[in-house]
């Protein structure tokens, strides 16, 4: 069994190599416009409802850790940990600039589910990153 | 921004559902199959959670 799924996933993966196109304008500009607007990526190629559910998902994500007083990170902090939040925070592109600009998350942390809104924004972040790389599956024809 | 004060469960299941909803879009393809894998995700999300609060009552008790 776990040799046919194999064999299966194998074939999956020369299917798609043989579908990828070569590199286009969408390529470029699919990922970009997706990690500066959640979901755009998907929207600018007219994955009109997936796009509309990324955007929703990620913005919601976003702004509840911040209305949950969660914590926005900064590049240059010197910690490692918050270097890493910070990769986190950076994934979800406006929302991380415009939070930066009007000084959104600098607050100290007053209760416990701040920290999960710090949390909210990280995966926010990250969940962003996958989608923007779905989006440019999608511009070199990897996946539909 | 402040205010919001969500109790830990209410702040999972807020959780399990965004996530859900990404993991199943950008990990299969085909409606259905994204639906289903969504719905996969939700339950194991929130699976874990009551298994995990379980376990920590355990430990306590």
């Amino acid at each position: 069994m776990a040799n046919s799924r194999s064999k299966s996933a194998t074939a999956e993966l020369e299917r798609s190599s043989q579908n990828a196109q070569p590199l286009t304008a969408m390529a470029v500009i699919a990922p970009a416009v997706g990690w500066l607007i959640p979901g755009a990526g998907h929207l600018v190629q007219k994955r009109w409802i997936r796009g509309l559910l990324l955007l929703v998902c990620i913005v919601a994500m976003y702004v509840l850790g911040l209305k949950m007083d969660g914590h926005v990170y900064q590049p240059n902090s010197g910690e490692v940990l918050d270097i890493l939040g910070f990769v986190g925070d950076v994934g979800a592109g406006g929302l991380y600039i415009v939070s930066r600009v009007l000084d959104y998350g600098q607050g100290m942390i007053q209760h416990a589910t701040a920290d999960y809104g710090t949390k909210f924004i990280i995966v926010a972040g990250l969940l962003n990153f996958i989608a923007v790389v779905d989006a440019y599956h999608i511009a070199i024809g990897k996946k539909k | 921004m402040t205010g919001l004060a969500l109790s830990h469960f209410s702040a999972a299941l807020l959780f399990a559902v965004f996530a859900s909803v990404v993991f199943g879009i950008t990990q299969r393809e085909g409606a259905r199959d994204q639906m289903r894998y969504g719905a996969y995700c939700f339950a194991m999300f929130v699976g874990g959670v009551i298994a995990a609060g379980w376990v920590m009552w355990l430990i306590r008790h």
